[in-house]
């Protein structure tokens, strides 16, 4: 089972090694780890996506919490939110692949962030599947390289 | 005043009412020692070895409650300390230590004796903490402070840069702190309680599971009273011991891979199992899945983690032992109505048949010597005294928990979580300082001895009469007996004959010795060794295969006992 936990912990040296080491210690695996400051003073936010059965869950959102260094714990299981990922991905392009990279990336409403006479360096966002499709898609015709994020999560605001 | 960092650190440990440091000095921390020499309100204790420093406050925090205090070397000196820090974490003692190290502006550089010591304790420490701003310094002493005698205890570290120890700034040590992140949960919920109560009041075989945790929370006389109240029987853990009386009638003794026939059988038909401060550890659990198998299981720890971590709990309750346990206790007396004594007759019936079927025992006319005979000896002549009793790690350990009566809290430490070969001897150093005036008792293997014995030097400096039993069977007896049972007597590297002649070696030190190798000597070497003014080292020669049952094969379920 996959689960994504957000956890805003104090901006501190060590916070991100005490977070990785609970996870290796412990052998739980993280599948990605997003982490920046937030707008609040001395705080950032890490998003982990993890997975596990539900004990495994349990203890990891336990063992989270309980790291001086964590203000708080979200979990995204059951309640509706909104998870996003960006990616850049750089293209090999020629004369014969260009328009069909194009393509692509309109279809997906991407955006071309760099151009040069071989390559076209594409901006991406959106959940982790429409990642994974327009990836499926630009394989074929020959990526250079690729830089991910890892997904950041929020939970929905209840719609009255 | 602008205070140095090095009487910053001497002011601070004074508001926090540090009686001693332990440790070795070294080139990072000659400028703490040279404050700590100007004064004398402080004592520093010079051991012979890092890792035994770490254990002296830790064996000091035992007996006293109180955090006791490390002061180590940069690299080889911080390293030595990591196994007594990770025995500290184990077992939630509160100790906190004092690394040096390199000038600020040399970390990283790979210096001489520099160690990334902070990085290396991040998973053996409940916090740890590198100071990089004389002006943090006194909020991070008492945050350390703080942090490690509050909810679950644990070792805290503080990295302390040579060149912050010199320092200057003004000192002011907070009154108070706040740290967002941490806010330890001490009141259960009122609801819950109440719910863990009529589980408890409706029970027909209920059982106390009680930990170390009941020790470190001061809940020893809840539970006391909670048991008689309402007749249900007790077992503990190894560290549980003393937090219930042994020589009570609800007293099960030990449970686990080498507790005691009642304790286990009680565990595997008891339907409901209270746990308090405990964490349902392999050594108890036997085969999980077959553990309390009739059982509901109800949980009272401070540290969330622990529960449902390793067996599915029925009734979590999160608070302190002792805060829980009085709102439970008060709750219960909606029940007052009912007769306990006629209620819990069934059970409390067959627990006294249990009671009765294979109690420990050794053979009594074995002419020469049996460890548990030495060890009911050592208590039939200190039952009185108020002694303080540290083991080693290993079979002696075993016995000394099945065997000596134990009836008070803090009177018994012992490595339990991590298993520290070499913690007895240093703890009971550091408890002698504590338990002034009164006896502590080491009881060692000859292997666990030899893995801190450089400390007798320590023994002599301070002149602590600090008593050691050595039971000397010339093995690395647990693995032995292992190889015994399990590999087909097959004693790969556990013969340690060789060794010294440990009477020589206490008396090099100038330190009272005797060796003794047979039963008839017994009696009259403890009373000797218990008259003597000084340290004493007993050297008490035993049956040399001789095996700790009952025994629960590792990974066997808890009622699977091998009985002889």
């Amino acid at each position: 089972m996959k689960r994504i936990f957000s956890v805003t912990v104090e901006n501190e040296s060590g916070v991100l090694s005490r977070v990785a080491n609970l996870f290796s210690a412990r052998g739980y695996n993280i599948e990605s780890l997003n982490v920046a400051p937030i707008n609040e003073t001395n705080l950032s936010r890490m998003t982990i996506v993890t997975e596990g059965d539900e004990a495994i869950l349990e203890q990891i959102g336990k063992q989270l919490n309980k790291l001086i260094d964590t203000i708080k714990v979200t979990e995204y299981g059951d309640v509706p939110f909104v998870e996003r990922e960006m990616a850049l991905i750089k293209m090999h392009t020629d004369l014969g692949t260009r328009a069909e990279v194009l393509r692509i990336v309109d279809i997906f409403r991407g955006k071309i962030v760099d151009v040069s006479q071989d390559s076209y360096t594409i901006e991406m966002t959106g959940d982790s599947n429409k990642i994974d499709a327009i990836l499926n898609l630009l394989e074929p015709l020959g990526i250079k390289e690729l830089a991910r994020t890892g997904k950041v999560a929020m939970i929905r605001e209840n719609k009255k | 005043m602008k205070l140095t960092g090095s009487q910053i650190f001497i002011e601070s440990l004074k508001k926090e009412d540090v009686e001693y440091i332990f440790g070795i000095p070294g080139g990072a921390i000659i400028d703490l020692h040279d404050e700590l020499y100007k004064q004398d309100e402080i004592q520093f204790i010079l051991t012979r070895h890092e890792q035994a420093a770490v254990h002296m406050a830790d064996g000091y925090a035992r007996v006293t409650g109180k955090p006791g205090v490390a002061l180590l070397t940069s690299g080889p000196g911080a390293t030595n300390g990591i196994t007594g820090i990770a025995t500290a974490y184990m077992d939630s003692i509160p100790i906190i230590v004092f690394t040096g190290q390199v000038p600020t502006p040399l970390i990283g550089n790979d210096a001489f004796q520099e160690a990334d010591i902070v990085g290396m304790t991040r998973s053996c420490t409940k916090y740890n903490f590198l100071v990089k701003d004389v002006k943090d310094l006194a909020y991070t002493i008492k945050k350390a402070f703080y942090i490690a005698t509050t909810g679950r205890p644990g070792p805290v570290l503080i990295d302390f840069p040579k060149d912050i120890q010199v320092a200057k700034t003004d000192f002011s040590y907070p009154e108070t702190i706040h740290l967002r992140g941490y806010n330890p949960t001490y009141h259960g919920n009122l609801k819950q309680i109440k719910k863990v109560a009529k589980a408890i009041a409706s029970a027909k075989k209920p059982l106390l599971y009680v930990g170390g945790g009941t020790i470190l929370s001061g809940a020893h006389k809840e539970v006391q009273k909670l048991a008689k109240k309402l007749k249900i029987p007790v077992f503990t853990t190894l560290m549980g011991i003393g937090a219930y009386p042994e020589d009570d009638d609800l007293s099960l003794g030990m449970a686990g891979m080498h507790g005691t026939f009642r304790a286990n059988m009680a565990i595997q038909y008891c339907d409901l199992l209270i746990s308090i401060g405990a964490r349902f550890d392999d050594r108890i659990t036997g085969k999980v899945s077959e553990f309390a198998p009739n059982a509901k299981v109800a949980h009272i720890d401070i540290d969330p983690t622990s529960i449902s971590k390793n067996i599915h709990v029925d009734y979590p309750l999160v608070g302190d032992a002792k805060l829980v346990l009085k709102e439970m206790l008060s709750v219960l007396d909606e029940y007052n109505k009912i007769d306990w004594d006629e209620v819990r007759k069934p059970w409390l019936k067959q627990i006294d048949k249990w009671k009765n079927e294979h109690k420990l025992a050794y053979n009594t006319d074995e002419e020469k010597i049996l460890p548990q005979y030495v060890i009911e000896k050592l208590y039939e002549i200190t039952k009185d005294d108020d002694a303080v009793i540290t083991t080693e790690v290993g079979q002696h350990q075993m016995w000394v928990a099945q065997f000596y009566t134990f009836k008070k809290p803090n009177r018994f430490l012992t490595s339990g979580g991590l298993g520290t070969m070499g913690y007895g001897f240093p703890a009971g150093i550091g408890a002698q300082f504590a338990h002034k005036n009164k006896p502590v008792y080491v009881f060692a293997g000859d292997g666990s001895f030899q893995m801190n014995e450089q400390e007798l030097a320590t023994l002599v400096a301070y002149d602590k009469p600090v008593k050691v039993i050595i039971l000397n069977n010339g093995f690395l007896g647990m693995v032995r007996q292992w190889q015994d049972l399990f590999y087909g007597k097959r004693y790969a590297a556990t013969n340690i004959e060789v060794q010294p002649s440990f009477v020589k070696l206490a008396e090099s030190y100038g330190i009272k010795a005797k060796r003794i190798t047979k039963k008839s000597e017994v009696e009259d070497a403890l009373l000797e060794m218990k008259n003597y003014k000084g340290p004493y080292i007993l050297d008490a020669v035993i049956v040399r295969e001789e095996n700790v049952y009952p025994m629960v094969p590792a990974g066997a379920p808890i009622s699977n006992m091998l009985l002889t």
